[in-house]
């Protein structure tokens, strides 16, 4: 028997070969996830977009009762809609990636299944959650008059888009990062409802005095939701943003965040 | 052919890190029948681990130039909260596999009848390991790697995955752990012995075995 060592050649898998596997994994791991969190009962996996609606709608209720001031000229559930479906697509995001390796880990004896696919996977109904719940919500208040069709519609999906970008980032970021310190786990939820206020959903920046819309407007997310709302209410609004600040900064965010998921894999446990 | 360059393999505990393997080298050929050795904790599971790329090592290389099984019958590679169906169905699209097929194979080599509808936390050990076998055998692998996997059952049930694994997929490679000499001495054609983090090599079962009771003696 011979076990002697010869330089070994590296076995590769052509990029199409995994790019089909990634796929196939990830769709396999969307099914998975929707049983697991939905079930079979009642409406099932049209709570994806439902839970988002509704949190949507309470919100757009209550301020709009409350009457509360904004800053500019925009009906309140306008407001509400655009300001409170940018949160939601931000936030709940991370808020499914902080320690998603537990609950997953048996999946993990499979090789093909990476610690990337299961965040993957869990972004992707995330995202589609919060953006169904968007358009469902933008028609149904469109068709009732309480507010117009989008002036700029691709600005508004470009907007979108960023934030979405923004919320993988910052997902794939605290989600490995939550991995390894246990702090990050627990501090991560204080310091999403800290942002929420900060984040431009719920004012226009050119309300703020100057000093404070200088601060506000170090947050991306800010940026994201003041081009959502120039995309939507353009005439009426005074947008401020700067698209080459929040792809800067997120594509930082990206980076750290992979090297993370790349230390936090190749330390997990199966 | 897999094979391990260097490997080494470190857990943190407190106040530092343990090494379990200690820069290992292996061959598995294939069709090779390789038994594991070693005493409780000496990272045999580990090394099973590491072939089927649930694990990475902390340094080393694996090169793997055939297709490797997870530890089979391993019911942990399962979700309990799904039905057996859905993790059948769940591998059946890990793996690319036609799910119709291997379901008919499944309902019938597992006989868990109305139970495969049911979610696993339902499941008693037996039924668990049942279907976990069963769901093993779905995927066709070159090289399948086995922890303790001859418990599993009744002496009936044994019976039937000893056939599906041995006789069926005889010419498939295996890699075997095992505290029962018989079945390894069975099986195998090499063994190998871990001990303190490294591996020892025989040119014979015999040899391995004689060694590996030296050892536990120590």
């Amino acid at each position: 028997m011979n076990r002697s060592l010869h330089p070994p050649k590296i076995a590769s898998t052509p990029l199409l070969v995994s790019l089909n596997i990634q796929r196939r994994v990830i769709g396999a791991l969307v099914m998975r996830e929707i049983l697991d969190r939905w079930g079979r009962h009642n409406i099932g996996f049209l709570w994806l977009f439902f839970e988002p609606m509704i949190f949507t709608l309470a919100v757009a209720a209550l301020w709009s009762f409350s009457k509360m001031g904004h800053g500019s000229t925009i009906p309140i559930v306008a407001f509400a809609l655009t300001g409170y479906s940018a949160v939601l697509l931000w936030r709940n995001m991370p808020n499914r990636c902080v320690r998603a390796v537990q609950p997953n880990h048996t999946l993990m004896h499979h090789r093909n299944i990476k610690l990337m696919d299961i965040y993957g996977a869990r972004l992707l109904l995330e995202a589609s959650g919060a953006t169904i719940s968007f358009m469902l919500l933008s028609l149904l208040f469109i068709g009732m008059g309480w507010m117009k069709l989008p002036e700029d519609t691709l600005k508004v999906v470009f907007g979108w888009l960023l934030l979405a970008w923004f919320g993988c980032s910052l997902a794939i970021l605290i989600g490995s990062l939550s991995e390894r310190f246990e702090i990050v786990h627990i501090l991560w939820h204080p310091i999403s409802y800290i942002l929420f206020p900060l984040s431009g959903a719920a004012f226009a920046v050119s309300a703020l005095p100057e000093k404070a819309q200088q601060a506000v407007l170090l947050l991306p997310m800010v940026h994201g939701v003041e081009l959502i709302r120039e995309g939507y209410f353009g005439s009426q609004y005074h947008a401020h943003y700067d698209i080459a600040y929040m792809a800067g900064v997120t594509l930082v965010m990206t980076l750290f965040g992979m090297a993370q998921l790349r230390y936090v894999s190749r330390h997990i446990v199966a | 052919m897999i094979e391990l360059v260097n490997v080494t393999k470190r857990y943190p505990v407190k106040g530092g890190e343990r090494t379990i393997l200690d820069g290992i080298n292996l061959r598995v050929r294939p069709g090779e029948k390789l038994g594991i050795l070693g005493r409780n904790g000496a990272g045999k599971s580990t090394l099973v681990r590491i072939l089927s790329g649930g694990e990475r090592p902390s340094a080393g290389r694996v090169i793997r130039n055939m297709s490797v099984s997870w530890p089979i019958a391993l019911s942990s590679a399962f979700h309990n909260h799904l039905t057996g169906l859905d993790n059948v169905r769940l591998i059946c699209r890990v793996y690319g596999a036609d799910f119709e097929n291997k379901l008919e194979f499944v309902r019938e080599f597992s006989e868990l009848g109305i139970y495969l509808r049911e979610e696993i936390v339902t499941y008693s050990a037996g039924m668990r390991a049942r279907l976990a076998f069963a769901i093993s055998m779905i995927i066709e692998f070159d090289c399948y790697l086995i922890d303790e996997v001859v418990a599993v059952g009744d002496s009936r049930f044994h019976e039937k995955c000893q056939h599906e694994l041995f006789e069926r997929r005889k010419e498939r490679g295996k890699v075997i752990v095992s505290h029962d000499p018989n079945f390894i001495r069975k099986y195998c054609d090499d063994v190998i012995v871990l001990a303190d983090g490294k591996l020892h090599e025989f040119s014979s079962v015999e040899e391995g075995y004689e060694f590996y009771d030296r050892h536990m003696k120590l």
